[in-house]
């Protein structure tokens, strides 16, 4: 038990730290709230003053920000599908015992380490440019007209692009829950008759909720924000067709130089994380009380 | 003390270090030109003794990073290249110093500069930005494919002749594309061409009064033309080609024409790079007998922004980079037709590159065609050809460029890109101030 002295000296031990991690927090906040009701733009300097609301009427009137917003959580929703589904596929062939795990493994995990831009520009040029990618070639070998895959299907491309670079960080933790089930339960399992897929459906699946529920809130996290695939590969276009509502507070706060309106725009991209957070961890935080 | 050694020695380190000569830190785009410029700037440096420390990026990044940094007043830069959208634009913010040594310095003889090109760099006759090339639009196009077609190209074609040189020049099976044409969305990319053909169409971005002006029939028969030649004799991802693109599809012999910049003449008739350099003719940009031929007018230009610390120092090398002596050493060290072209009129009076330039009188005759403060056919409120020179046109020529894309990319029909466009660009005027 401690003493009411040690709680204190306690206290003040970690106050420094708690204060250092605060204003890193709070200072960046409160500037962007600042800024967002400010009049400020970088190349007009006539424009200064208090805005009141208007940063924000302008940032959710923009023409595209319903469909920002539509952009944002399908690509959210379409990357998380592939990467737990074939993350889950991954994961229940490397437990398998096979020649060479180690290397497949290394193998299976290194897109998480290719740079988000590089990666993007990688897909682009080699893989999906229907005049000079793989893709386009495959077509051409089957005697098909090779689809332009940024035009024709930018947003399933990004999704594409991004899925590819999550999955290994799924299948890696998937893989790892996985591992911590007995192997007794298993054979326990099969030796009371239990099919595959009877085995897949009420031993491992439970098992593999929370490392499930794990993959999807930090996914979710790093998801809402995904920026530089955009960048590199559609520029949030044609028209809005990529445009999620990261690339929009960058359109609006940096290719604009309106500093005003780009903050309203971050706020209101916090906001809308928060909103999200809140229903994932009703929805999906129940397995982690357990 | 054992450390005093140390000290002094430190000591007189700093001493050194700040009595040796400036150093001027200049941003630059990342095209050959300026690439070159960098390799020669060791002739400056040995003459003069002032250090040069290159900071070298690519178009759109340059751009938000000289901008933020003088908006900002962050005072990296002692040298920026700009265009001449931002030179006007900032020298009335009083962001940038005015070029008055270079002015009066009769050996620079700033009246040699092209008329069109010095004024797009002056506000009220100052100069504030020299430039170090300039250059238009034209045709470029394929003597040996059009003969095939059995087409002849007048030297100033209408938009009519080229629709019917394109669709006749067009083989899909042998994967040859009638035209390229910018696709790409962007100000300075897709809406730099588009904008520059909507004055041969007699459109405008606004009318006198800043109202947007994408609701009128002019607008719509200029896209409505370019999206119809595109469909018919354009290359596949159209949307997705930019200047370097098309560069490279007109250099593989993909395409019958293309109306892009006059720098690229230099490129498309190189034989190391082309493979079709011996078969490229040029012709201005085509017109609809209005008055106003579909050319633009741009020059990359070194400015020094007034938070510079060596104004002196940054003057002398911006007179050494856009010199006639500059010019003579190109030619002398890579050849009459590497010099950087379209800044000066004695260059085009030169007979060595007349000789070396094929395409020099066409590049000539495009820039002085080209008129900043009358870019078409009806009276406009602002200045600039292929740009509308306010500090808002960025944004607003981005926005309308992906709509465009998305036009030509076929996800939206040219009448809903003409009505977004024109939503957008009056709520961005409002907001701005220019629509009351």
């Amino acid at each position: 038990m401690a003493t009411k002295q040690t709680r204190a000296l306690a206290r003040t031990m970690m106050a420094p730290a708690v204060i250092v991690l605060f204003i890193w927090m709070i200072v960046p906040l409160v500037m962007t709230l600042w800024f967002s009701f400010q009049n400020y733009s970088l190349i007009n300097p006539m424009m200064t003053g208090f805005a009141g609301w208007a940063n924000y009427v302008y940032v959710i009137g923009d023409p595209s920000f319903t469909q920002s917003l539509i952009n944002t959580l399908i690509l959210v929703g379409g990357v998380l599908l592939i990467t737990i589904v074939g993350g889950t596929f991954l994961a229940l062939l490397l437990d398998q015992p096979i020649w060479g795990q180690g290397i497949l493994r290394i193998l299976v995990i290194s897109p998480f380490f290719v740079m988000p831009p590089v990666a993007a520009l990688i897909w682009k040029n080699g893989f999906m440019h229907p005049g000079y990618g793989m893709l386009g070639h495959l077509w051409k070998f089957f005697g098909l007209q090779p689809v332009d895959w940024f035009n024709q299907y930018p947003l399933f491309s990004v999704i594409v692009i991004v899925a590819w670079q999550w999955l290994p960080f799924a299948t890696l933790i998937l893989l790892t829950a996985l591992q911590s089930l007995s192997e007794e339960q298993r054979e326990a399992a099969e030796m009371d008759g239990a099919n595959a897929v009877n085995r897949f459906r009420y031993i491992i699946m439970p098992h593999m909720a929370r490392a499930i529920t794990i993959v999807i809130l930090i996914q979710t996290i790093f998801l809402l924000g995904i920026f530089a695939e955009i960048r590199v590969t559609t520029g949030g276009g044609p028209g809005y067709a990529s445009t999620n509502i990261a690339f929009l507070v960058f359109r609006t706060g940096i290719l604009s130089n309106d500093i005003g309106a780009g903050s309203a725009g971050g706020v209101v991209a916090v906001i809308i994380a928060n909103i999200v957070a809140i229903f994932l961890m009703r929805a999906v935080g129940k397995n982690l009380d357990a | 003390m054992k450390l005093t050694p140390l000290f002094v020695g430190a000591m007189t380190l700093a001493l050194v270090g700040s009595a040796s000569a400036q150093t001027l830190t200049i941003a630059t785009v990342n095209n050959g030109d300026m690439i070159r410029m960098q390799g020669l700037s060791s002739a400056f440096t040995e003459e003069t003794g002032i250090q040069l420390n290159w900071v070298v990026l690519e178009e759109n990044t340059l751009r938000q990073n000289v901008t933020t940094d003088i908006a900002t007043n962050g005072g990296q830069y002692d040298i920026m290249t700009i265009g001449t959208y931002e030179a006007p634009i900032w020298a009335k913010q009083n962001w940038l110093k005015p070029l008055d040594a270079l002015s009066a310095d009769a050996e620079y003889d700033v009246d040699d500069l092209l008329p069109a090109i010095r004024g797009g760099l002056s506000v009220d006759g100052k100069l504030y930005a020299a430039p170090f090339y300039g250059e238009s639009s034209f045709i470029m196009y394929r003597k040996d494919l059009m003969e095939k077609a059995g087409l002849t190209m007048p030297d100033a074609p209408t938009w009519e002749f080229i629709g019917e040189a394109a669709r006749a020049m067009t083989d899909r099976a042998n994967d040859i594309n009638g035209i390229c044409l910018r696709g790409k969305a962007g100000w300075g990319e897709n809406m730099a061409f588009l904008t520059a053909m909507s004055n041969s169409f007699g459109a405008r971005w606004f009318d006198e009064s800043w109202k947007p002006q994408f609701d009128q029939p002019e607008w719509k028969s200029t896209l409505d033309t370019y999206l119809s030649l595109m469909a018919d004799a354009g290359p596949a991802g159209a949307s997705s080609n930019g200047f370097n693109e098309n560069l490279t599809l007109f250099q593989q012999g993909k395409c019958g024409m293309w109306i892009d910049a006059t720098v690229a003449a230099s490129f498309v008739t190189n034989p190391n790079d082309s493979t079709v350099a011996d078969k490229v003719g040029f012709a201005q940009a085509p017109d609809n007998g209005l008055g106003k031929r579909g050319n633009w007018l741009w020059a990359w230009s070194l400015a020094i922004p007034a938070s510079s610390q060596n104004a002196d120092a940054a003057e002398q090398f911006i007179n050494w980079a856009t010199s006639k002596d500059y010019l003579a050493l190109v030619a002398e060290k890579e050849g009459w037709a590497n010099v950087p072209p379209g800044t000066r009129t004695s260059l085009y009076e030169n007979p060595d590159y007349q000789a070396a330039a094929p395409f020099a009188a066409m590049t000539l005759a495009s820039i002085d065609s080209a008129d900043p403060t009358h870019p078409t056919v009806k009276p406009v409120p602002y200045v600039g050809v292929q740009f509308v020179a306010i500090p808002e046109f960025a944004g607003i020529g981005t926005n309308v460029g992906q709509l465009f894309s998305a036009a030509l990319a076929g996800q939206m029909s040219a009448d809903d890109a003409l009505a977004q466009a024109q939503e957008a660009t009056t709520r961005d005027m409002t907001r701005a101030g220019y629509i009351k």
